[in-house]
């Protein structure tokens, strides 16, 4: 559903409306609330910027395009992924339409580039850009993340592997971007702190042509391989590990967009078995979830994966806080409701937010299985309340450099 | 042991792959004088039909065939109905084609999702083969000998026929090829349509090692311009030499030095420029 002026005009009608018939929420004068959407529905990005919208739509769909009672004026911009169309669409937003609280941007590089002036304007940002720093040593005032930083679900995925699994020996390979230098670090320093080595690292950069020179080098005596990619890439590059003959041999554990629910039906029935690790999954049993699951295959034909369902919860997210503060003009007040909020029942399950402003929820680990004719991402184990700091005090946690390529360094390689 | 054998083979079933994604360029550079820069988006393109029509039941082959058919007729409309208008005018060619395959991309986009499409291989092709104990995927292999027999096809069409004479006098010298009543106009839509039916059709080879994925246009592109820059404009044996120097440069190369991932692809394409600008095989006498 697209949202223009006159459903707008219409939506405000009908706000007006009710107030006339005496319902007490709404009064009269209820100023529609403005949000500013900032997704990539063009370029490399746009598979997860398409679902984003998509599930923002659902959201507001649902509701009659109200939030906490009042009707949602939603300005919707496309950057291509660009983190300099980012900056000039977030203008625009802020200094055109005046909006009281921004969902998104898509990318860390996108964040990082607006990163000013969302401090500058003091506009409430909810966002799935996952970069660690983001709510760890530069930990913006003006920035929630309802999803999970670059490391949090691979912490839980180290721990997994070393105690659930008893993995001894792994191997990891991952995008050559902080995105994956995070997931990696992330899943290495908890598997290694439990007792297991990480026995080679590779880094085939993101747009790389052909994983086929990295594959051959893989280390084939490793108990499993964790594997954090983005986008399309870990459909790719599992098309290709099995391409040579190594599926079944090395157990690939996946960070959490390597096998997406927008990829799985793509991968098809080799993929059965897989492992990875997530803040969500369409199977995620709770009415609230089921419900929009099923809203996304009724109007989009698609199963909701890490994009889709981040947007649905920062829709939650975001009518939480309105309802906290019953709508009112006051950005520091909304930026405190988003904080200091705990959501119950959202689709990832309850969310509330640390200090820092990034999610402490649960974590999944799934198994991919076959249900009804579908590939789905069953979830086989819950972590309940985990933070981006694992079980580390986050004091502590922040005195360490954040992580990267070469942080913790790797002692155990092998060549 | 194992290290040397599978990337030998990886570089050389690479380079079959690059062959197919740049011959065709290099043909279309050679004669018009333009970097055509949507060839990365008629690779992409050949990618996703080739995905399609094997949906819809064609076989392998077929697919392959009919991409390279329609990307091939794509690529007339494109010469016909837009670089003819700015025909003379490298640089403004050169933009339009640019253009064209940011609307090509942003079209796939709309009809094939951002979602990753697979393109399957012939069923027989795809459990790996084991050479000496070590497993290879076949199909790269099948890449190869497509790659090998599109190379003699090709030098057959340039150094034994009427067509391919004509191509050699016009990359050669375009106002001789004019003067003896070559007909200039027609040749360049005819090597226009050959090229992007090249494109097309290495798409739908290429599919199943690469898959079709939004961004696979500027993926393939750079590699096109490298392949070509090495082996020379307008020269096939410069694209076939070329794309097995660049398959092998880019295995090793990451192998060995991952620290240069990035740069190994461009350092040689410098030093090519900057010793040999014409190329290892020049085909141009400009």
């Amino acid at each position: 559903m697209r949202i223009d002026r006159r459903s707008v005009l219409k939506g405000i009608g009908a706000g007006v409306g009710v107030a006339a018939l005496g319902a007490p929420a709404v009064r009269a004068q209820a100023k529609p609330v403005r949000i500013g959407f900032m997704t990539v529905k063009t370029g490399p990005l746009a598979s997860g910027g398409i679902q984003m919208e998509q599930a923002l739509n659902l959201y507001l769909k649902e509701r009659n395009n109200m939030m906490a009672g009042v009707p949602v004026e939603l300005y919707t911009v496309d950057t291509g992924g660009a983190p300099a169309v980012a900056r000039t669409k977030m203008q625009e937003l802020v200094e055109r339409n005046g909006i009281a609280a921004m969902i998104g941007p898509l990318s860390t590089q996108e964040a990082l580039a607006l990163d000013d002036y969302i401090r500058e304007t003091k506009t409430p940002t909810i966002s799935v850009a996952a970069a660690d720093d983001m709510t760890q040593r530069r930990a913006n005032p003006w920035f929630v993340r309802v999803t999970s930083t670059s490391s949090q679900c691979a912490q839980v995925m180290g721990d997994y592997a070393a105690k659930d699994l008893k993995y001894k020996r792994c191997s990891t390979i991952a995008d050559d971007i902080a995105y994956g230098h995070e997931q990696n670090s992330g899943f290495q320093r908890v598997f290694e702190e439990e007792g297991g080595k990480i026995v080679q690292k590779l880094w085939p950069p993101l747009a790389v042509p052909d994983y086929g020179t990295y594959i051959a080098q893989i280390n084939t005596k490793v108990d499993g391989m964790f594997a954090a990619f983005a986008g399309s890439n870990g459909f790719r590059f599992f098309r290709q590990f099995n391409e040579y003959g190594l599926k079944g041999k090395i157990p690939l554990l996946g960070g959490m967009t390597a096998f997406d629910e927008s990829l799985l039906q793509q991968m098809g029935d080799d993929a059965i078995g897989l492992l990875s690790v997530n803040y969500y999954s369409a199977t995620i049993d709770t009415a609230t979830n089921k419900k929009f699951v099923a809203g996304m295959v009724r109007d989009y034909k698609v199963e909701p994966g890490y994009y889709g369902a981040a947007t649905y919860t920062a829709g939650a997210v975001l009518e939480a806080a309105l309802k906290t503060t019953g709508g009112k003009d006051d950005k520091q007040a909304l930026m405190n409701a988003l904080r200091t909020n705990k959501v119950e029942d959202t689709v990832r399950g309850p969310v509330a937010f640390d200090k820092y402003g990034n999610a402490v929820g649960n974590i999944y680990i799934r198994r991919v299985e076959k249900q009804n004719g579908r590939l789905v991402n069953a979830v086989i184990k819950t972590y309940e309340n985990v933070s981006q700091f694992w079980k580390y005090n986050p004091e502590e946690f922040l005195k360490n450099p954040v992580y990267s390529r070469d942080y913790p360094p790797a002692k155990f390689l092998e060549n | 042991m194992q290290f040397w054998l599978i990337q030998t083979l990886n570089s050389i079933a690479f380079g079959g792959l690059l062959f197919l994604l740049s011959s065709g360029f290099s043909l279309i550079f050679g004669l018009m004088r333009m970097p055509n820069l949507a060839h990365g988006a008629f690779f992409m393109l050949g990618a996703y039909f080739g995905a399609t029509f094997m949906n819809w039941g064609a076989n392998f082959w077929i697919a392959a065939l009919l991409s390279g058919l329609a990307v091939g007729v794509l690529g007339v409309i494109l010469e016909r109905g837009l670089l003819r208008k700015l025909a003379g005018n490298a640089q403004g060619q050169v933009l339009v084609t640019l253009g064209v395959s940011f609307i090509i991309a942003d079209v796939c986009l709309m009809v094939w999702t951002g979602d990753p499409v697979p393109v399957p291989a012939p069923q027989w092709a795809r459990p790996p083969m084991f050479l000496m104990g070590y497993a290879f995927p076949t199909y790269r292999l099948v890449v190869l000998v497509i790659a090998v027999i599109a190379a003699v096809l090709l030098y057959l069409l340039m150094e034994r026929t009427r067509l391919g004479a004509m191509i050699r006098a016009g990359v050669d010298d375009m106002e001789m090829a004019r003067g003896v009543g070559i007909r200039v106009s027609l040749l360049f839509m005819m090597v226009f349509m050959l090229g992007a039916a090249l494109a097309g059709l290495g798409g739908t080879i290429g599919g199943p090692i690469m898959q079709a994925y939004p961004g696979l246009d500027a993926d393939m592109l750079p590699l096109a311009l490298v392949v070509v820059i090495l082996g020379g404009v307008g020269s096939l044996m410069g694209a076939f030499v070329g794309s097995f120097a660049v398959g092998f440069i880019y295995n090793f190369g990451t192998a060995l030095f991952p620290d240069f991932a990035y740069v190994i692809l461009f350092l040689p394409m410098v030093a090519v420029l900057v010793l040999m600008p014409e190329g290892l095989f020049a085909g141009s006498r400009q």
